[in-house]
């Protein structure tokens, strides 16, 4: 089986989906002739034309706005937001139009179209190019939100994203496109979305994860902990997770957004709802701080490390 | 023989424009070599080519002006007047840079220059520009607010909003579009519906002109123009500045998308030989002392280096500086 990076293996599931289905179209800054500023379409625009594979102007309302338009309509837009951050400047078409067309057309139309964007810190760029902000869109409800933890499950998730009815965020962390390689199947394969996976079994503590932050926690924990991996925010998996919480009495949550209103907040209140006789002790939130991500070596003061989650994992295991 | 230069400008300023524009190259290029050594990181975006479009533009503006810019930012808050040792340790994320080396390349800020800011979204720095001339109209206090940008962020609403807003409200911005063809790989006529940018101001009755962006003189004679007319009027005002960046969109970008044909044309047009030999042949000055000039710039952008080497990175705690008031 081919050893793919997340970058060749999203690449792959975007050919693959297009030669099955003629109504996935690409449109983003870059993504065509240029092959994408990370190189995650290469090739496609000379495979599948310029018509499929649509260069837009600058203009990231715009690119969504438009994708809205042709999902509507009956295609399969797949936008390019080339940062996570440049999609602030679309939040008035992801929040107001592209959540609501199910809602405001009493099911008549939906909007089936997948926003890819990379996200996440750990390439050394300051603030815009490097935040976590996926809580936010997991708060309005109508859209999905996807955020695969390596190569594999990226081209699984995204193929499964593709053929779903509704508007999907599908953030790629930054950090891991050429990081990890993973044996990768050549054919399609799908991962359902709104599942998440135990990583790893362990008996005393359960750590909750996604996107980037997985492949630190499972270098910074032991035998002792169950991992899981929640591979879709929005909406989440908290049946997998308070099985866990259960039978372990004890959790942490390990995000590298900022922690006031970071999305491990409502794991936790969902412990709190859900689980709270069977836990043991506090559930734990590693995060960033709360300020604005600096440059560049600040880095490693901001986004948390394998100390701290060792750490929390260590403090909840005293009870 | 009669000099042109002569009559537009003193010999010490036309040796200013000179200076300032290698000063920017060099820094330029010397940032492509640190990030290369891995000194700087993220993205880098080098205004090599662009230089007279910075330095015409600043010339042609007061002090009490405010600039405001994009992610393209460095040689533009040098030209200001910004320090090129903290802007080098900026780049390199030291704490002596100029915005405490948090900020990097893309957000460069010094508020003593009025220098508002590089912006790293695309067209952000529109508004912004809008709500200052705003402010400065309501304080009634005499300023321009120029605004660089790029051909790409005319694509942007934000780019329409503010031109609407301030034909509106007679707002004194001075838009300055540097208009290098390429929005990172896209070609302009691939982009914008009407490539002759300057012509899409009309939508908003704002009066524009083309300027050669590779020519100091004729951008800094556009802009003193420019300004004075709306200094006098109190309305914007637009500029498109036809110029080419040397080299990618970012040190990321190998920019395979412009042929090299069209990059010699480009480069033969080159903003600081081409004003080289014309104070030259003006009998302005002689190579012997441009070449001093040329090693002065080198010798200050090596100690702007070493400045930013020596430089101590900030402490840990720095970042929950600067976050809430």
């Amino acid at each position: 089986m081919p050893h793919l990076n997340m970058v060749q293996a999203i690449n792959q599931a975007l050919a693959q989906e297009m030669e099955r289905d003629d109504r996935v179209v690409l449109l983003g800054e870059d993504i065509g002739k240029d092959g994408g500023v990370f190189r995650v379409t290469e090739g496609l625009w000379e495979r599948f034309g310029a018509e499929r594979v649509i260069d837009t102007p600058l203009s990231e309302s715009g690119i969504v706005g438009t994708a809205i338009g042709m999902a509507a309509y009956g295609l399969r837009p797949v936008p390019e937001i080339q940062f996570l951050g440049f999609a602030y400047a679309a939040l008035d078409q992801i929040f107001t139009h592209a959540a609501r067309i199910r809602n405001r057309s009493r099911g008549r139309y939906s909007c089936p179209m997948v926003i890819r964007t990379p996200y996440g810190g750990g390439i050394k760029a300051p603030e815009l190019h490097e935040e976590s902000s996926e809580a936010l869109f997991c708060h309005m409800p109508g859209i999905k939100v996807v955020v695969p933890s390596g190569p594999y499950h990226a081209k699984g998730l995204l193929l499964q994203a593709l053929r779903d009815p509704d508007p999907v965020l599908f953030l790629e962390p930054t950090r891991l496109y050429r990081m990890i390689r993973e044996e990768v199947p050549e054919g399609e394969y799908t991962i359902p979305l709104g599942k998440a996976r135990v990583v790893r079994e362990g008996k005393q503590v359960t750590v909750v994860s996604w996107g980037s932050m997985l492949e630190r926690v499972l270098k910074a924990v032991g035998p002792e902990a169950e991992v899981i991996d929640l591979m879709t925010l929005s909406p989440f998996d908290a049946e997998t997770v308070l099985a866990s919480v259960r039978k372990t009495g004890r959790a942490v949550v390990v995000q590298e957004a900022p922690k006031t209103g970071g999305f491990g907040a409502e794991i936790v209140a969902t412990i709190a709802e859900e689980a709270i006789l069977y836990l043991r002790g506090p559930v734990l939130r590693v995060a960033a701080p709360d300020v604005t991500m600096p440059l560049p070596k600040l880095i490693d003061a901001y986004l948390p490390t394998m100390d701290h989650i060792s750490n929390a994992v260590q403090e909840v295991l005293r009870y | 023989m009669e000099s042109k230069l002569r009559e537009l400008l003193s010999d010490a300023e036309l040796l200013g424009f000179y200076e300032q524009m290698v000063l920017s190259r060099e820094f330029e290029e010397s940032c492509a070599e640190q990030y290369t050594k891995g000194h700087i990181t993220g993205f880098l975006h080098l205004y090599s080519g662009q230089e007279a479009v910075a330095v015409g533009t600043t010339a042609g503006l007061q002090k009490e002006d405010y600039i405001l810019s994009a992610y393209r930012d460095h040689a533009q808050a040098i030209v200001r007047g910004a320090d090129p040792n903290r802007v080098m340790a900026e780049l390199f994320g030291k704490a002596t840079g100029i915005c405490k080396g948090k900020g990097g390349s893309m957000h460069l800020f010094d508020p003593k220059l009025n220098f508002m800011g590089g912006y790293a979204i695309v067209a952000g720095q529109f508004p912004i520009a809008v709500g200052l001339a705003f402010a400065a109209k309501l304080k009634q206090e005499e300023r321009i607010v120029t605004c660089f940008f790029g051909d790409g962020s005319m694509n942007q609403g934000n780019f329409h909003e503010a031109l609407n807003w301030s034909r509106v409200w007679d707002l004194p911005v001075l838009y300055i579009c540097e208009n290098n063809f390429y929005g990172i790989g896209t070609v302009v006529q691939r982009a914008s519906a009407l490539p002759a940018l300057h012509r899409r101001t009309c939508g908003y009755d704002i009066p524009s002109e083309k300027v050669d962006g590779m020519d100091v003189i004729a951008v800094y004679e556009a802009v003193k123009r420019a300004a004075a007319w709306i200094r006098e009027r109190q309305r914007p005002y637009f500029i498109e500045a036809v110029t080419y960046r040397f080299r990618g969109h970012s040190m990321a970008d190998p920019a395979t998308y412009r042929s090299s044909a069209e990059q010699e044309i480009w480069r033969s047009r080159d903003p600081i030989p081409n004003f080289a030999k014309r104070l030259i042949d003006e009998g302005i000055t002689d190579q012997a002392a441009l070449d001093e000039i040329d090693a002065r710039c080198t010798a200050r952008v090596e100690e702007a280096v070493r400045f930013a080497e020596e430089s101590p990175w900030p402490e840990d705690s720095a970042v929950w500086e600067d976050i809430y008031v």
